[in-house]
């Protein structure tokens, strides 16, 4: 999932200047899921808000609605009827994907509620953890299963760099050293043999670089 | 004179804090009339929306009343709610209400006396710190 958590308050309530009234918009998807944006988050933020205007003597009046999702345009149509023109700005508490659906359909300030964080999952109750660098050419194949890209402090292909002390990483001593865990695991796995091939710089052209990706499935489209 | 009586809401888990009530009454235990009494099924249902809301809604003091630790009836709602009371607490601060309006205690259903003295303290503690910045127009009542 995307992991996000909720924005400072003070930052917030800057973001929202001096609106009457504001939406709330909440979305089930991922940020349920990690505890930031869901429609619980939505009411805790609504009721934040609400009291720090009227501790200034200035009342806000607060709307909430949580989305299915906000990443679909589907379930962001949906929305349509509560953007009313008394509404002055919109809260998205959905990841950056969903503040920026929201702003494409709807002519209104829109700001996010939450900072987004990363890809990856609960490892406990109450813990997220990044996993994956969304790198476009997944290489866990090749490093049974552990990430070098999101989980080496160094991103390295070829590890461990010089810096691996005692399994953990010279970057800084709570993080494990993702080549020991690779390198454990393989042993474990009896796979060693994969660890001697030198791997070649990775094609970063479909990272990051270059501007939006897309993916376009043809035999999943619906136009004509 | 004039004194200043606090709206104070107190959340009371049922297995214990709500007999606890009880029992005071039927000792006659006087405790303040300032104390609104929500019933709980357990503490664990303790919400942060629900703490924040009491405030928004005209509380000068909240708090919650869950069984001794390592006596829950659905054994970990107590600890659930001391986080979220923790959490709560920081948010008050945050907005500037001060988190000493909140608290969370411990007791059994056996304890009358000690729901008593919670709240006879608890009121002496919102007395102190006064009306809610959020109640401008709170109720300060002329003693006769
Ligand atoms: S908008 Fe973001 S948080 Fe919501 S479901 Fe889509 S990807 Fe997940
Ligand atoms: S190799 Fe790339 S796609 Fe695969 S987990 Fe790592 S960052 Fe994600």
């Amino acid at each position: 999932m995307i992991v996000a958590e909720s924005k400072p308050l003070t930052e917030v309530a800057n973001l929202i200047d001096n609106a009457k009234k504001v939406l709330i918009v909440g979305c089930s998807g991922c940020v349920t899921v990690c505890m930031s944006g869901g429609q619980k988050e939505v009411g805790i933020l609504a009721s934040k808000l609400r009291l720090l205007r009227k501790k200034e003597g200035n009342p806000l009046e607060t709307v909430e609605v949580t989305l299915t999702r906000q990443c679909d345009p589907e379930y962001v149509e949906t929305l349509k009827k509560y953007v009313t023109d008394d509404i002055d700005v919109i809260i998205s508490m959905a990841c950056g994907v969903g503040v920026q659906f929201l702003a494409e359909r709807y002519n209104k300030w829109v700001v996010p509620g939450l900072n987004t964080k990363f890809a990856g999952g609960t490892t406990e109750h109450g813990v997220w953890e990044e996993r994956c660098g969304l790198c476009g050419e997944c290489i866990l194949y090749k490093t049974g299963g552990i990430c070098p890209i999101i989980r080496c402090s160094k991103s390295l292909l070829n590890g461990p760099c010089g810096g691996s002390q005692e399994g953990k990483c010279e970057i800084n001593s709570e993080i494990p050293c993702a080549w020991q865990l690779i390198y454990d695991r393989m042993q474990a796995l009896g796979r060693l043999d994969l660890l001697m091939e030198i791997q070649p710089p990775k094609d970063w052209s479909k990272s990051r670089d270059g501007g939006l990706r897309k993916v376009v499935r043809e035999d999943v489209k619906l136009d004509e | 004179m004039t004194v200043f009586e606090p709206k104070i809401i107190a959340f009371c888990c049922y297995y214990c804090a709500y007999s606890a009530a009880d029992l005071a009454g039927s000792m006659r235990l006087e405790y303040p009339a300032n104390i609104k009494i929500v019933e709980m099924p357990c503490s664990g249902k303790t919400d942060i929306r629900v703490l924040l809301e009491a405030f928004e809604r005209g509380a000068d003091g909240v708090y919650v009343l869950g069984c001794m630790e390592g006596d829950c009836h659905f054994l970990k709602g107590n600890l659930r709610a001391k986080r979220r009371v923790q959490e709560a607490k920081k948010i008050l601060e945050e907005i500037g209400i001060s988190g000493k309006r909140l608290e969370m205690f411990n007791l059994s259903a056996a304890m009358g006396p000690r729901f008593a003295k919670i709240a006879n303290e608890f009121t002496e503690r919102i007395r102190k710190l006064g009306p809610s910045p959020l109640n401008k127009n709170s109720t300060i009542k002329e003693e006769e």
